[in-house]
Parts: C-alpha cells; sequence; structure tokens
C-alpha cells in the first residue's frame, strides 16, 4: 500500500499540487534534501505529460499518482489511463538541431530519465505508468 | 508561487525578466509574451531568469519555440541564469548548447553587442 495515493482531473493547475504532495512526502520519507528537487521536477514531467494525454484521450479519467516509502527508497508511479497512448521510446537527446527542431516531444521523459535514479516504463491495463524511485535513509519511519 | 513577466528596452535589446515558476500551467503565458515580442520587431531578446524557481519541459520548449521565432528574423535569444537546479535541466536536455547562457543581464548585452 502506497504511503499517500492522489487522483487529480486532468488539468495543468493541479500538476503544481502533485508536485509539493510528493515533495512533502519525499522529504518525510527521507529523501535527501538536495535530491528532492529532482524528485519534484521528475514527478512534474510525469504528471504533465500524464495530463496532456488524458486531455487528449480521456479527460473525464483521473491521473493517479502513488507515493511510497520502501526499504531505503522513495517510489513514485504516475498512471494515466488512456488507451492510446503507444507506450514510449526514449528520445535522443542528442539529436537536438542546433536551431532546437529537432526538440522531442517526450522531452519530459528525457528529463525524468536524465533525473530518477531508477526508472521503469510499462502498460498497465488500460494506460501506462512511469514508476521513478529515489534512495532514501528513513522510510520505516514514513511508512 | 505563480509567474510574473515584466519586459523593458536596454541598448536596443528587448530583456524579459521572468519570476516564478515555468510550467505545463504558466508556460503559456511566456509563449504569448515572446510571440508578441517577436510579433512588434523585437528580434534580440535576453530573458532573465534570475528568479525561475522552477523550469520544467513545457518551459524549456516555450524557450526553444522562442528561439526558432527570433532566428527566423537573424534574432537571438539569450538566457540570464546561474542558479544550478534550472542549470541542470538544460544540461541534462542538451540545450546548453542551443542557448547563450550568461550570469547577468549586462554580461549578456555585452556579449550579444560585440558579437554585432
Amino acid at each position: 500500500m502506497a504511503t499517500v495515493e492522489m487522483t487529480f482531473t486532468p488539468l495543468p493547475a493541479h500538476v503544481r499540487t502533485a508536485r509539493l504532495v510528493a515533495t512533502a512526502v519525499a522529504r518525510r520519507s527521507g529523501v535527501a534534501e538536495q535530491l528532492l528537487d529532482e524528485v519534484r521536477l521528475a514527478v512534474g514531467e510525469a504528471c504533465s505529460r500524464a495530463v496532456e494525454v488524458h486531455q487528449k484521450h480521456c479527460p473525464d479519467e483521473p491521473v493517479r499518482v502513488a507515493l511510497t516509502g520502501l526499504d531505503k527508497r522513495f517510489e513514485v508511479v504516475v498512471t494515466n489511463t488512456a488507451a492510446n497512448d503507444d507506450g514510449v521510446e526514449w528520445p535522443a537527446i542528442s539529436d537536438l538541431g542546433a536551431d532546437g527542431q529537432g526538440l522531442p516531444g517526450e522531452l519530459g521523459l528525457a528529463v525524468i530519465a536524465g533525473l530518477a535514479d531508477d526508472v521503469q516504463v510499462s502498460r498497465t491495463g488500460d494506460g501506462l505508468s512511469i514508476r521513478m524511485s529515489w534512495p532514501s535513509e528513513a522510510a520505516d519511519a514514513a511508512r | 508561487m505563480d509567474l510574473k513577466l515584466e519586459h523593458h528596452t536596454t541598448d536596443g535589446i528587448e530583456v524579459v525578466d521572468v519570476e516564478g515558476e515555468i510550467d505545463v500551467y504558466t508556460a503559456p503565458r511566456l509563449r504569448e509574451l515572446l510571440i508578441d515580442l517577436v510579433n512588434n520587431g523585437h528580434y534580440q531578446l535576453v530573458v532573465n531568469m534570475e528568479k525561475v524557481e522552477f523550469l520544467d519541459s513545457t518551459g524549456l520548449g516555450v524557450l526553444v519555440g522562442g528561439l526558432k521565432r527570433v532566428r527566423a528574423h537573424d534574432g537571438s535569444l539569450d538566457l540570464v541564469c546561474t542558479q544550478e537546479r534550472i542549470l541542470k535541466i538544460f544540461r541534462i536536455t542538451g540545450l546548453t548548447k542551443v542557448f547563450g547562457i550568461h550570469d547577468s543581464v549586462d554580461e549578456a548585452i555585452t556579449a550579444r553587442k560585440s558579437e554585432k
């Protein structure tokens, strides 16, 4: 069972709330202060992506976020339920053109990959989930 | 914190001061401002990000879009940023090779003037 679970209407305004909650739970779960910015940004990217996909394919369905303090790890799972989300291919950031025209649509996922200690993208039921985790020291206290 | 945007002209270069968070919610406002500036003939831009507290890939996309627009008019878009938490995002995405990133507005303007 997750330490904290939340669902939110797929609107950009709620992504900030998700970021704030994730950062607070990460701190309480023992994630080091210097990693909290990375958690905040990665969770924001995952939620932004989920909001975008939901708005295109299923605007009435909520985005789901699960925050869990595991043994020495803090894990975040952001799940969308958009059946038309065809999974992802990690974008090649090195392909960025000098004029930025090569900017990939999945830049957010590239940012997540650069920030999170461990990232897994998998299909779950009708949608897609992004699972990210970071080391934590005092996860036991937050469970 | 919400997003605050102000802009002024210094030495013929339009300086955009950004304060707050640039994310999926607020980035459209920055995009609109950059488009307005280009549409009004401002092709030399400096975006001062010293008071930006958060920047995500949506914000990066807006900055790249602004860069493309000014370059279409042989213009430039330079950034001012010394915050490590923001610079890290540019490094992860390789965009440090795309933007001129400076330590101060004065430095950005001087560098731009010297290239003319």
